[in-house]
Parts: structure tokens; C-alpha cells; sequence
């Protein structure tokens, strides 16, 4: 057989234009949004299916038999069909919608934690966490008699494998919760090793791909990992609706998250009875319409497709961190060998806030700060970093605009 | 490229955030306090001698943070020595409302030396850069160990 590669290429252009925001001007200059990793801007599929929602079909779902009810269902449970397919899940009632990550972590770190993990055995995260992959897990810690232990990031800001494997070897370990990208590094963990070397020890495993469903193709039966958590505010859907995928069997062997309506099989004051997953973790009115921007979201990002947003992010990440190298005074923090395009820096002489004042002021959006990982900041002797990062309507260009600016906010605090 | 920063960088901003007079722990001293701004990650440790009457003999401290935090502990050091510590306080009242409205009383020639941080009143995220390290001073002259600037 013949084959050719087709050469993966990313209109830059043609996508900018699908984000209404990227018009607008910032203190007079062009908007060069280098925030994405906190939260990505979103496209005219995800405003119109939202707005449309709204103007022709909105009701409650699940509940009304009447037209307006199904269609608005149907439109629901139609987000969740893309995020299993976004996942490849096995199975959609795998799909739990949440608010974000970080309630899917408390989920997990709730209802697995409290109604499987027993006291004594151990979680596992690692050190380049985001807090909502620390904090979550530090409760289970003082509620339930749960160790945690944090496994090392070496110099270059990858996980240590050696160590992390150590740390699993009593067989204490029942969960591994890890980031599957850094939100601060840039870094991607080596999901499928680590999966390999948890299951290999008893233990299960939880990736935040926060960050890595945005930039990577993300194949949960592949990865065979347990549980899996993203976000839609940074796939270019809207805030308030994110995903926990978990295998079925684990959903069904845990408890409830919240009670209330949605999430019953019947009542009486005398016992009560769960729904069927994902239901059981749905507790109340759902976030419908936001549910259906992400699918909206999932679908624009597949329209566009990972093969095209890798190729994209690849050559924006190595421009940037050639451009950045340039710069005296500027230091990168991280050198991982596999990473994306989230570059956390500090400039010599200039307090990451001063910078992210001075950028601003040339309509360049970066965020400073400690990037909700404190213990990070710490292993690397920081108290925070100005951060850069990229989504799929990022330039070339305004990378360069991003490098030329800062040489001359060193020049300002030289 | 950045001139129009020059309000709230001014030289005497960028000149004390670069080289503190008063950065530094007091050898001797009668009250202390920390202070942190949690959401930015910044800190301050300030340090005060009082002079036989009661009034702030010298002011210093230690501080990680940006520019203009660095720069208003500094000019807060400069501008205390000599105040009674109800001076002190009355004046941080007088230079938390010049930090949030820019308005500057041109008869009050104490805020007058404060008149550089006027200029953060346009960036109201910044405010409290300006503002942690008095939040400490007067934590210390009420003899309480920490403050906070949120």
C-alpha cells in the first residue's frame, strides 16, 4: 500500500476568524491572548449553539413530557455522545458531567476516596500538581485516614519515574491522581507508563488532562487508564460544565457525590435508591446549556482536528522557546523532553507581576503568579512565574510580538 | 514603548523597588509583624524602633514582591520615622484613599512623599501591592504578629 502523509496544516486565519473576541483591541493594540491555559476564548459555534438553545428549545431535561423537554434532552445527552466519542469511552453512561476538573476531582476524591479506599492505603500524586489535585486529596487525607504521598519532578520538570515507581512498591498505594499536562511546565506526563507501573503495583489511576485534551488527542481505552477529568472553559466551550470519565464498574461500585433530584431511582423517607450512572453523579439541574456549548466545542475542535493542533502547537512551541532562549535574563522554567505549549518564565531584575503589567499595557495577555501550584513553585525556589500560553488561534507572530515586547521590559527594569 | 506606564513606574518607583533604603531587619527593635497577600504570593516583614517618646525612631523590612510593593515599604519606612504610631495610622487612611482614587492632597506634605504610588488607582488589582506593607507597619504598632492585604 502507498502511502503518503499529508502535511497537517492549521488555517491560522480561517479559525481566528471563528473567535469573535480576537477582534477586539486591548489599550489600543491588537488582543495577543497568551492565556489560554487558564481559560481558552471561544468560537462563534459555541456563542451560537448556547444563544440558539436559549432562543428556540430550552426547557429542563429529563423531566417534561412535552416537546421542548426532549428536544432540550436530546441536544444534553447529545454533548455527552461527544465528549465519550472526544475520549473514545467505551461506553457513554461513562461521561459524568460536571462543573469542572476540579468538582470531578473532589468526585472522585469524595465518592472513590470515602466509599472504596480504606484507611491505611495510600493516594499518589505528584509534585507538579495543580491545588485542585492537591487540596482535594489532602481532605481525604484528614477526614478518612488516607496517606498521600507526592511524587518528585526533576530538574528538567518531569515526573521521576524511578521515584514515583518506589513510592508505589509497598502496594499501599490504592490511587495515582497526576496531572497529564502541567498547567505550569508544559510538561506531559508519560500517562501510558504510568498507568503500566500503577496497575503493575494494585493501584488505580486518575489523569487531570485539564490541559491535555486541549493540545492532544486523548484515548482513554488506549491510555486503560481509570479515571479521567477535563474541563470545558479550556476546549473552547464555556465555563461551569466539565467531564469525569471513570470505567463503569468503578462509577457503579461508588457512592453518590451530591444528593438531590436527577440522581434518584425512587424515594421515601425510609430508603432511597440511586439512578443508573452517569445520573447517580448528576445531582439537580444540570448545567444545560453549558453542556451543550461543550459539545459544540467538541465538535469545532474535531472539525479542526488534533492532527492539525498538535502540528500547530509543536511549531509555536519551538518558536517560542527559541525566541525566549534569546533574551538575557529570561529563564524558562522546565526542559521536558515532550512538551506543549505552556511556558512559565522568569525575567532577571523584573517581579513576574511587574511584567505581566508591562505586557498588558502592549495588549498582551499573560498571567503571573503562582499558577495555583504553590508546592511547584517551591521545588524550583519561585514564588511565581509569568506563564505564556497557547491556543488554536495563537501566531507565529504574536510570539514574536511577545519576545520583542519582553526585551524591552528588560531594558524598563534595567 | 511603555511611556504611558510612566504614571504608575515612575523613576522614584523603579529607583526604591531597585535599591531599598530600608530593606533590611532592624538589629534592635520593639515591634514586628508579617505581612501576605495570599493571592499574589507576596510577603513583608517589618520591623520598628520606637524613640524614647513613643514615636517611630526607624522603620525596616524585608520583602519579597514586585516593584511597587518593594517601593512603598520603602517610602512607608521614610515617610514614618518621626510619626507618633496614631499619625502612622491616620496617614496609611490618608494613602489607601490616594491609592484607590489618585487624588492627592497638595497641603498634606506627608502623603505628598507618597504622591508616587498615586498612580496605582488605575490598576485596581495593584492597590494592594501598595498597600501590604502599612497593613504590616500597623499590625506590628497594634502588636499583632501577622496582616493581610486581601
Amino acid at each position: 500500500m502507498n502511502v503518503t502523509t499529508r502535511p497537517v496544516l492549521l488555517d491560522v486565519d480561517a479559525i481566528r476568524a471563528e473567535f469573535p473576541i480576537l477582534r477586539q483591541t486591548v489599550r489600543g493594540k491588537p488582543l495577543v491572548f497568551l492565556d489560554s491555559a487558564a481559560s481558552a476564548q471561544k468560537p462563534r459555534a459555541v456563542i451560537d449553539a448556547m444563544v440558539s438553545a436559549m432562543e428556540t428549545q430550552y426547557a429542563n431535561v429529563h423531566r417534561g413530557l412535552h416537546w421542548m423537554s426532549e428536544r432540550t434532552t436530546d441536544a444534553y445527552e447529545g454533548a455527552r455522545d461527544a465528549a465519550g466519542r472526544l475520549i473514545n469511552a467505551r461506553d457513554r453512561r461513562e461521561i459524568v458531567f460536571v462543573r469542572n476538573s476540579t468538582e470531578a476531582l473532589n468526585l472522585v476524591a469524595h465518592s472513590y476516596g470515602r466509599g472504596v479506599l480504606r484507611p491505611g492505603q495510600a493516594v499518589l500524586i505528584s509534585e507538579m500538581e495543580h491545588h485542585s489535585n492537591i487540596v482535594p486529596w489532602q481532605m481525604l487525607r484528614d477526614a478518612h485516614g488516607i496517606e498521600l504521598r507526592v511524587a518528585p519532578v526533576t530538574d528538567a520538570g518531569e515526573l521521576d519515574l524511578a521515584a514515583f515507581e518506589s513510592l508505589l512498591d509497598d502496594g499501599r498505594v490504592g490511587l495515582v491522581s497526576i496531572t497529564h499536562m502541567s498547567n505550569v511546565l508544559g510538561t506531559y506526563t508519560p500517562a501510558e507508563r504510568i498507568v503500566r507501573i500503577a496497575h503493575a503495583h494494585g493501584a488505580k489511576v486518575m489523569l487531570d488532562g485539564s490541559q491535555a485534551v486541549v493540545h492532544r488527542r486523548v484515548d482513554v481505552q488506549a491510555l486503560d487508564v481509570d479515571f479521567y477529568a477535563f474541563t470545558g472553559h479550556k476546549l473552547y466551550g464555556p465555563t461551569g460544565i466539565g467531564v469525569l470519565w471513570a470505567r463503569r464498574e468503578l462509577l457503579e461500585a461508588m457512592p453518590p457525590f451530591l444528593g438531590g433530584g436527577e440522581m434518584i431511582g425512587t424515594v421515601s423517607w425510609e430508603h432511597t435508591t440511586w439512578a443508573e450512572v452517569p445520573h447517580k453523579f448528576e445531582a439537580g439541574t444540570p448545567a444545560i446549556l453549558e453542556a451543550i456549548g461543550l459539545g459544540a466545542a467538541i465538535g469545532f475542535v474535531e472539525g479542526v482536528g488534533y492532527e492539525a493542533i498538535a502540528a500547530h502547537e509543536a511549531s509555536l512551541t519551538e518558536h517560542a522557546l527559541a525566541r525566549l532562549a534569546a533574551i538575557e535574563g529570561l529563564r524558562v522554567l522546565g526542559r521536558a523532553q515532550d512538551r506543549g505549549g505552556v511556558i512559565s518564565f522568569t525575567l532577571e531584575g523584573a517581579h513576574p507581576h511587574d511584567v505581566a503589567t508591562l505586557l498588558d499595557r502592549q495588549g498582551i495577555a499573560v498571567r503571573a503568579g503562582h499558577h495555583c501550584a504553590e508546592p511547584l513553585m517551591r521545588r524550583f525556589g519561585l514564588q511565581g512565574t509569568a506563564r505564556a500560553s497557547f491556543g488554536i488561534y495563537t501566531t507565529l507572530g504574536e510570539i514574536d510580538v511577545l519576545a520583542d515586547t519582553l526585551l524591552r521590559v528588560r531594558e524598563f527594569f534595567a | 514603548m511603555f511611556e504611558d506606564l510612566r504614571d504608575l513606574y515612575q523613576e522614584v518607583i523603579l529607583d526604591h523597588g531597585r535599591r531599598p533604603r530600608h530593606g533590611h531587619r532592624l538589629a534592635a527593635y520593639d515591634a514586628s509583624a508579617k505581612g501576605d497577600n495570599p493571592m499574589c504570593g507576596d510577603r513583608v516583614q517589618v520591623w520598628v524602633k520606637h524613640a524614647a517618646d513613643g514615636r517611630i525612631a526607624e522603620t525596616g523590612f524585608e520583602a519579597r514582591g514586585c516593584a511597587i510593593s518593594i517601593a512603598s515599604a520603602d517610602l512607608m519606612a521614610e515617610t514614618v520615622a518621626g510619626s507618633t504610631p496614631a499619625e502612622a495610622r491616620a496617614l496609611f487612611a490618608r494613602f489607601r484613599d490616594m491609592a484607590r482614587t489618585g487624588v492627592c492632597i497638595e497641603s498634606d506634605t506627608l502623603l505628598e512623599r507618597l504622591r508616587p504610588l498615586a498612580g496605582v488607582h488605575a490598576y485596581p488589582s495593584r492597590v494592594k501591592c501598595a498597600t501590604l506593607a502599612w497593613h504590616a507597619l500597623l499590625a506590628a504598632l497594634d502588636g499583632n504578629g501577622e496582616a493581610t492585604s486581601e
